[in-house]
């Protein structure tokens, strides 16, 4: 017998607070504080802010704790309240050669103005479990150099300029409108700028597979870790009413420039291309994804045959933010009973026609593929 | 043994105008952001059937989950509105009440589950079976505004073929249902040409919602938020779902009737009540059916029911 139920509301009300308390995990362990996710937490903090396109550790770090360390969630939860931020200005471009390197490295040169400096990384670390750090280790403390880093770090790819071995890259003008992605819906051909802020919302793990299928063949490019750097630059704001730039704050970026082969065309001599990666704070995985993906889709630019995903602008553009693909995957789970309603009928009306039953008790549940 | 589905008894009146959170403007999204999705509503309304892109904005919800349909509707609400809010045709599934109560806590203005009721309609999935008026406004909620999707993925391709209306793929997708299936075989989202130009998706309605869509005395407004487009159908206007002259077009019929009101002319729901695959059929706008039973019609009650209720 049918009884009919009004739920809704008490449902949504209860699986929140069940929410909250699975969040919270067993209240007899300590609480995570924002200090400590910020601290300790810090790369999945930093991923979050370049997806989330907003440069604010504090909410980051708030963003992944309510998130329970889903990050494309707290992306989703910091992307949601940037768009209620109001906008001052545009600031200054910043600049990245003036940079308090933490880290740089280039792949394609073994000495450099600047140096080689190594900084924090995984990347020599031997994978093994650390035992020790389980039992709360006290690690010992980083000495100081001697000597500070040299002043002033040219980028690699403006030292092979010189040369003229490398496209110029050739600045927008000042007062040339910018192309704003969260503001404009996006139009195909996008410009180099789209792209770039379209990449750098992107999702990391779109990005490294797009990255990765460029160097197994599929639009190879044959790239160079021509330069990546990691390290705080100022952010400038000219205000109206001062009309010169002021420094309003320091961020923490990641930088990479690829150098990339290329053999020249009737218009263009034989020199090097350019692939380019930006993040805020210190993804590095992501800025050389990044940079991989930026260069595939300049084949057009350089007449070369578009024929793999990573060169495609549309496919690249259309699928690559996290927060738009997780919800238009996850609305499968909204009721769609009218439409499968409405496909029962179709495909009881086909079996019919092809003379099956319909009626039977095999086909009273029909398969639920669709 | 009793067999529990979520469908609302009796009547919910005009809720009372809530108390409005703090610190976000009316309806959540800033003016200026509604004055550029109202600029792209009046584009919309002034070329029936046309995709106009918006700067569609972040909302507090999940992209797919409505987000087109909520700028559109925070765009048009006034503290004076009374709005609805529907998926799969009822008030009380989950992502309807979750939208309801964006609304009732960011803008709130009242709230209503009677279809005559409400000025503002914001639905997934169905038209409401009660014939809407001049006086209301229909606003949908679109995954997929451009119909063309399935059959070309590229929209620098798809625009191109709406400007030189060239819709002939989409006439040889559904010959070629009919030579395979002898019927076409679309049942929702069913392609419409909107006042004899451009061929629009209706949204994933079934297609038995089409034929509502034509001259319909209310304005109908189409938000896709993920894909940040916005379109419209005006009152009164045409619109005409795709056929041939030796397939016309049909819409989905049912040999049973609503077990819980009668009704023999709305969409029905299928309800499985037992592991052996008994089915009952009931309206799947819960509003239409609450209003036939007040007015005194009765179902058969389904199977096991041991005759009407």
């Amino acid at each position: 017998m049918y009884v009919a139920v009004k739920g809704g509301d008490q449902a949504i009300e209860n699986s929140q607070k069940l929410l909250a308390e699975e969040r919270r995990g067993d209240p007899r362990v300590p609480e995570l504080t924002l200090a400590q996710i910020r601290e300790q937490m810090s790369l999945a903090v930093d991923r979050v802010m370049t997806e989330g396109s907003l440069y604010d550790p504090e909410l980051a770090a708030l963003a992944i704790k309510q998130a329970r360390g889903d990050l494309v969630e707290a992306i989703f939860l910091l992307r949601a309240y940037r768009t209620t931020l109001p906008r001052f200005g545009i600031g200054e471009p910043i600049d990245t050669a003036a940079m308090a390197v933490r880290r740089r490295i280039s792949a394609t040169y073994k000495d450099l103005p600047g140096g080689q400096l190594l900084g924090a990384s995984f990347d020599y670390t031997h994978r093994l479990l650390d035992f020790a750090l389980a039992a709360g280790d006290e690690r010992p403390v980083a000495e100081i150099a001697p000597e500070g880093v040299e002043p002033g770090m040219p980028h690699v790819a403006d030292i092979l300029n010189h040369e003229g071995l490398i496209e110029a890259e050739e600045p927008d003008a000042d007062d040339a409108p910018v192309f704003d992605l969260t503001r404009e819906s996006p139009r195909y051909p996008a410009d180099r700028a789209a792209r770039l802020q379209n990449l750098a919302r992107g999702d990391e793990g779109w990005l490294l597979g797009l990255g990765y299928s460029t160097q197994r063949g599929y639009g190879n490019n044959h790239p160079f870790a021509g330069e990546i750097r990691v390290g705080e630059v100022a952010v400038e704001f000219a205000p109206e009413e001062l009309g010169f730039p002021i420094e309003i704050g320091e961020i923490t970026v990641t930088e990479c420039q690829m150098v990339n082969q290329f053999k020249g065309s009737a218009n263009v001599p034989p020199q090097f291309t350019r692939g380019y990666g930006l993040t805020f704070g210190h993804c590095e995985r992501k800025a050389m994804a990044m940079a991989l993906v930026d260069r595939a889709l300049r084949a057009d630019e350089f007449a070369e045959p578009i024929e793999a995903p990573a060169q495609d602008e549309e496919f690249v553009m259309a699928h690559s933010d996290n927060v738009e693909a997780s919800g238009f995957v996850q609305h499968l789970k909204l009721p769609h009973y009218v439409d499968f309603q409405a496909e029962l009928v179709t495909v009881r009306a086909l079996r019919r026609k092809a003379g099956l039953a319909v009626d039977g008790p095999d086909s009273a549940v029909p398969d639920a593929a669709e | 043994m009793s067999t529990v589905i979520p469908h609302p008894t009796a009547s919910t009146a005009t809720e009372a105008t809530q108390a409005r959170i703090e610190g976000y403007n009316f309806a959540y999204l800033d003016e200026q952001t509604k004055r550029m999705i109202r600029r792209a509503i009046l584009k919309a309304v002034a070329v029936p059937g046309y995709q106009v892109p918006f700067g569609s904005r972040e909302m507090p919800l999940p992209y797919g989950w409505g987000t087109g349909g909520i700028q559109v509707t925070a765009a048009v609400i006034g503290p004076d509105d009374t709005l609805k809010v529907i998926d799969q045709g009822a008030d009380d599934t989950t992502n309807a009440v979750n939208i309801r109560r964006f609304f009732a806590k960011t803008a709130g203005v009242a709230t209503t589950d009677r279809t005559v009721d409400a000025s503002i309609i914001q639905t997934r999935h169905r038209i409401p079976e009660t014939p809407l008026t001049e006086d209301q406004i229909l606003v949908y909620q679109v995954p997929i505004p451009e119909p063309l999707r399935q059959l070309e993925p590229r929209e620098s391709e798809t625009r191109k073929m709406h400007a030189l209306e060239e819709y002939g793929v989409m006439h040889v997708s559904l010959y070629e249902d009919i030579a395979k299936f002898g019927r076409i075989t679309r049942s929702y989202n069913y392609p419409v040409r909107v006042n004899g130009r451009y061929v629009m998706a209706p949204s994933p309605i079934p297609k038995f919602d089409n034929p509502k869509m034509d001259r319909m005395p209310a304005l109908q407004l189409f938000g896709a938020g993920r894909e940040k487009r916005i379109y419209a159908v005006p009152p009164y206007t045409e619109v005409k779902s795709l056929d041939f002259e030796d397939h016309p077009f049909e819409v989905e019929t049912w040999e049973e009737n609503c077990a819980l009101c009668g009704a023999g002319d709305s969409y029905l729901d299928e309800v499985i009540v037992d592991d052996q695959g008994t089915k009952m059929y009931v309206c799947s706008d819960s509003d239409y059916c609450r209003e036939r039973r007040e007015a005194g019609h009765v179902g058969d009650g389904g199977p096991n029911s041991g005759g009407p209720q």
